[in-house]
């Protein structure tokens, strides 16, 4: 019996699971192979401000870390996380609906009550988790789920993760989501899932048009505002508050590890039966609650975000420098007008993608490059994120970088 | 409509998408002899769906690997 076992099992061919992945390994040995410094293997040694690191040994500007408004020094954020670790240890060790809601979790969705001005908060432990958990539990079989095609994968793994039928339209296309909306089947469920700014190319929604679309058609709304709390609109609020739509939207999604400077996620809403989410949503369930440090950083950052009117109108200013210097420069940028703190440079193909951010990293400025999958229309960016921190002067010097690293590499 | 008609109308619909004048029959898969990509897969749906004022989600979309399922499967949403 032993033997005619072992002589099955020798028998069988073993197939290499990871094998599928070979293309994607060729393609970044061949990059590499160029003498590229890997854009995607990083290490910033030393972080000595929201705007500078010693990145693989240089002093470099920080230009795509999502910083925006440069809260990850501030001191009474980081004071208020060393007290919390002080006073409540290092971890939770457990789920939020178990031993792991502290004091300053219940305080950070006090928190951000209080930056929305809406009746309940629930926070998850990434801004990942908070789509994923939040769209899979509303969304059920036999609702229907209408997204933006170029919205973020978490927005994507969420409704993998559900069972309601998936309905993609045009990115930004008011009348695309409208003539879907419509074909919908009477009586069934409708949640339309949308971006403030969408961070691949710096772009924003039209929502206070598709807001309406969606009501006039009975959906329910979840904007993710990640990349715009606590920068557009007047009080930080996001795109929907900027466009006057925040009151008609049902679910807003957020992050902590933008420019609150921390990490964590949250969905906002003033539904009256959003508490029970807690109960039947399974990515805040079965995950361990952020430690209080985080809960403590977090909370007090988000309060003086609502008092960050000054920095905002710096960043703005930053934005509009950078978009137009870049622009005179005479690169391809993702927006014809500055729309948000990303300016995402059109590079013309993967390795003068890679070449342009090795030149610019030579130069002492990290950027993101950002590639297909995760790009639309297979495009090679490179990813400007601007800070509230990033002086005049920080700005002009980046523009001179651009320029040195994008004539030798012939890109303008 | 019939089936036939139904073909009819997505055949011209697919034209411009169809870059090689690869021949299609029913067996014609979508991701491998035409090599159709996520965008192009979007934008032919999105014609489809005004053509015959349905919608194919993405699950069922899932389901539909080649050009005989296709004609079926919007036949079968354009009766219902």
């Amino acid at each position: 019996m032993a033997t005619a076992m072992t002589e099955t099992l020798s028998a069988a061919e073993p197939v290499d699971l990871l094998s599928k992945f070979d293309p994607i390994i060729h393609t970044r040995e061949t990059l590499l192979a160029a003498g590229v410094e890997d854009p995607f293997n990083l290490v910033m040694e030393e972080v000595l401000s929201p705007t500078r690191a010693i990145c693989n040994g240089r002093d470099t500007i920080l230009l795509g870390t999502y910083n925006y408004m440069g809260m990850t020094f501030d001191p009474d954020v980081i004071a208020a996380g060393k007290q919390a670790m002080e006073d409540f240890g290092a971890g939770t060790t457990g789920s939020r609906v178990l031993n792991g809601t502290f004091r300053d979790h219940r305080d950070v969705e006090a928190a951000l009550r209080e930056f929305y001005d809406m009746d309940n908060a629930m926070v998850f432990s990434t801004g990942y988790q908070a789509n994923l958990g939040i769209i899979s539990t509303l969304a059920g079989k036999g609702d229907y789920i209408i997204l933006d095609i170029d919205s973020h994968a978490s927005i994507w793994d969420g409704c993998a993760m559900g069972n309601a039928e998936v309905v993609p339209f045009k990115h930004n296309d008011v009348e695309a989501l409208e003539k879907r909306l419509k074909r919908i089947p009477e009586g069934a469920g409708k949640l339309v899932v949308l971006e403030g700014v969408y961070s691949m190319m710096g772009d924003v929604a039209p929502l206070k048009e598709m807001v309406r679309v969606c009501k006039e058609n009975g959906a329910m709304v979840l904007v993710d505002e990640a990349h715009s709390m606590g920068f557009i609109g007047e009080h930080g609020r996001g795109v929907a508050e900027e466009q006057g739509v925040l009151d008609d939207v049902d679910f807003i999604i957020g992050t902590f590890s933008k420019s609150v400077g921390t990490v964590g996620g949250f969905c906002v809403s003033n539904h009256p039966k959003f508490e029970v989410l807690r109960l039947v949503c399974r990515p805040y369930v079965f995950t361990a609650a952020l430690p209080p440090s985080v809960m403590a950083s977090s909370a007090t950052s988000i309060r003086k975000l609502m008092h960050g009117g000054n920095k905002r109108a710096h960043l703005w200013e930053n934005s509009r420098t950078l978009h137009g210097g870049l622009k005179a420069l005479g690169f391809k940028l993702g927006t014809e007008t500055p729309q948000s703190a990303i300016i995402a440079v059109i590079m013309p193909d993967l390795e003068k993608g890679a070449m342009m951010w090795e030149a610019l990293l030579k130069e002492g400025l990290y950027v993101n490059l950002a590639r297909p999958p995760a790009t639309p229309a297979g495009m090679t960016l490179l990813r400007c994120s601007l800070c509230a921190e990033h002086t005049a002067d920080q700005v002009q010097t980046i523009l001179g970088m651009f320029e040195r690293a994008g004539k030798a590499i012939g890109i303008i | 409509m019939t089936p036939a008609e139904v073909e009819d109308r997505i055949r011209a619909l697919i034209e411009p998408f169809n870059k090689k004048g690869v021949s299609i029959e029913d067996a014609t898969t979508f991701a491998g002899d035409l090599e159709f990509d996520s965008l192009t897969v979007m934008d032919f749906v999105a014609e489809i769906e005004d053509e015959f004022d349905v919608i194919i989600s993405m699950n069922q979309q899932a389901e539909i690997e080649n050009w005989g399922q296709l004609v079926a499967a919007v036949h079968k949403l354009q009766d219902s």
